[in-house]
């Protein structure tokens, strides 16, 4: 089964030339057709940017200083903007982080649907608004048509998340990428919109890129999963292997941390900071062998 | 699944109604102002008791009616020709609220055409833009008017030019930096993931944010507008003498202000009255259309 998705040993930096920050230091994983892998790390292992710099949507002062990133077998680091553009939106969709300020607050919900159908699917626009009605009966939103008329302000935040799902499997996309999309909501909300995406992802055959830093999570509805740590993949596998037989002791730490209702928040045992120091000092050893290659 | 209950009554109170109401007595007072300027510009033949060039130099400087030696015919007096100063503020309105609705509109494309392309592509094009707009506010704005009206030539379009030259500045500035705020917005990325381009970005979603801010500024710069225009018309390079202005009344009441100081003091309040109205319009309508008081 070829991969949808296929990142090879990307190098992304952040910051002013010659005091550039690795934020990605040769992290490659893929994604099959149809399958859902987490992508989990803590904050600052590079897991969001890994999932923008696919989208192409890394912030201004970021380069990619190597690797290659395959979407369905093409080079999307050497596609033109145009065509790269083209696949958004249509092949790879995004389900943003913060359901509360990616929608745009100015525009009510019909429209924000419907500049995105019409844009790739070339639909009238009383089609677009008829497509949009179907894709939040979808989401399970009840009176689609009179939540198309609201602002994102007037409605919940769920709902928010909800309607960007929605938007994401729009088009049939090939490869989903969730960034943290539960992070900003609580719990309860949470678990609906992972049943969600779990549906959706089945009824649209997509291949779904989840990003997360919640373990959680990801034995609930990933079957595989990477361990991503400053800007490495540590370990990577099935889901129920590495969670039941984690190999590398980053990720027997980062489970061994995972609180639990029914243990005492004194019992909470943090990832052992000798253990991060080792990591950290092993990655900038890898940053300066990667400087001195070129000389 | 459960599904998420609508926030927000059914019956929504109207847009409109519930932006007055942030708006408070500025909006309302400056409202009226404005319509009552605007009304009497376009009704000025059908409201003005005479015409507002016939002379009748045996009536010459009469008070108006309600003081001693007034007649009724001439509700605000007469000038040292003998015209009625109620008709010439009238007809004058008419050059105003032109002056102003043509600067403000041509000011406000040309500012935020440069302040969109300046706000969204950065880097050198934004450098250009905002080098120009830091020269061009170096300058005194009235003398740079009155060079330019002194280069074209009198008239009204070289007063429109003349505003217009100065005045794109106010736009552009503001729009660039709401601009680049915007984009550092989710939505922005979001619609960036959907595939829309720059343009359409542009277009479609950071526009729609930024009429708020573009109508109140059109507001006030209506109001800079007249007050340039009674500068130019002061100083005598705005329209031919024929035909009424506030400020050319201004320069006719000055000579006879010991005599008859009604000349003066009628197209002063005018020129006052209107510009109080477009600040409080504008004041207004910043708290009624600001998007965080919204929800």
């Amino acid at each position: 089964m070829t991969a949808v998705l296929a990142v090879h040993d990307l190098h992304v930096a952040i910051g002013p030339r010659g005091r550039a920050a690795n934020v990605l230091r040769g992290a490659s994983l893929e994604v099959g057709a149809g399958e859902v892998r987490g992508l989990v790390g803590e904050s600052g292992a590079g897991k969001s940017m890994l999932g923008r710099a696919v989208l192409g949507l890394l912030p201004a002062n970021a380069v990619i200083a190597g690797g290659t990133i395959q979407f369905e077998g093409r080079d999307l680091l050497a596609m033109p903007e145009p065509e790269r553009r083209s696949l958004l939106g249509r092949r790879i969709a995004l389900i943003p982080q913060d359901p509360m300020t990616s929608l745009n607050p100015v525009k009510r919900v019909g429209a924000q649907i419907s500049i995105m159908l019409r844009h790739h699917l070339a639909l009238s626009k009383r089609d677009a608004l008829e497509r949009a009605t179907e894709l939040l009966t979808e989401v399970a939103i009840r009176e689609p048509q009179r939540v198309l008329e609201l602002y994102p302000h007037e409605i919940s935040g769920g709902m928010r998340q909800r309607v960007l799902i929605a938007m994401a499997f729009a088009c049939d996309p090939s490869l989903v990428i969730a960034d943290e999309p539960t992070t900003a909501l609580d719990v309860t909300v949470q678990r609906q919109v992972l049943q969600l995406v779990e549906r959706l992802r089945q009824r649209h055959s997509a291949a779904v890129l989840f990003v997360t830093h919640d373990l959680g999570v990801v034995a609930k509805i990933c079957r595989t999963m990477t361990v991503l740590h400053a800007g490495r993949v540590l370990e990577e596998g099935e889901t129920v292997d590495v969670l039941a037989k984690p190999r590398h002791p980053y990720t027997r730490a980062l489970l061994a941390a995972t609180p639990r209702a029914d243990r005492p928040a004194e019992a909470l045992r943090p990832v052992p900071p000798a253990l991060i120091e080792s990591l950290w000092s092993e990655a900038h050893r890898l940053d300066g062998l990667a400087a001195a290659v070129p000389t | 699944m459960v599904d998420l209950a609508v926030s927000g009554p059914a019956q929504r109170p109207s847009r409109w109604q519930a932006g007055f109401g942030r708006g408070g007595q500025r909006l309302w007072l400056g409202s009226a102002l404005v319509v009552l300027l605007f009304l009497v510009a376009l009704l000025a033949p059908l409201l003005a008791p005479h015409d507002p060039i016939e002379q009748d130099l045996l009536s010459a400087q009469l008070p108006p009616a309600w003081m001693q030696g007034g007649e009724a015919t001439f509700p605000l007096g007469t000038d040292s020709l003998g015209r009625c100063v109620l008709s010439r503020l009238m007809y004058a309105a008419r050059t105003a609220v032109a002056v102003a609705l043509i600067a403000a509109s041509l000011a406000a494309i040309i500012g935020i055409a440069f302040g969109l392309i300046a706000g969204m592509f950065g880097g050198w094009i934004d450098q250009g833009v905002s080098r120009l707009i830091d020269v061009w506010m170096a300058f005194p704005p009235v003398l740079l008017s009155i060079v330019l009206a002194a280069v074209i030539g009198a008239g009204l379009t070289s007063v429109i030019a003349a505003i217009v030259v100065v005045d794109w500045t106010r736009f552009a500035r503001v729009v660039r930096a709401e601009t680049m705020v915007q984009l550092q917005r989710d939505y922005a990325s979001a619609a960036r993931a959907l595939g829309l381009s720059r343009g359409q970005i542009l277009r479609l979603e950071i526009l729609p944010n930024l009429v708020p801010l573009i109508v109140t500024l059109f507001a006030v710069e209506m109001g800079i507008a007249i007050l340039v225009e009674v500068i130019l018309s002061f100083v005598g390079i705005s329209v031919a003498g024929d035909i009424a202005t506030w400020g050319g009344m201004i320069v006719e009441g000055r000579q006879v202000v010991y005599q008859a100081p009604w000349i003066m003091a009628f197209p002063i309040g005018c020129v006052i009255l209107s510009v109080i109205g477009f600040n409080l319009l504008g004041d207004g309508l910043r708290a009624a259309l600001d998007p965080v008081q919204r929800r």
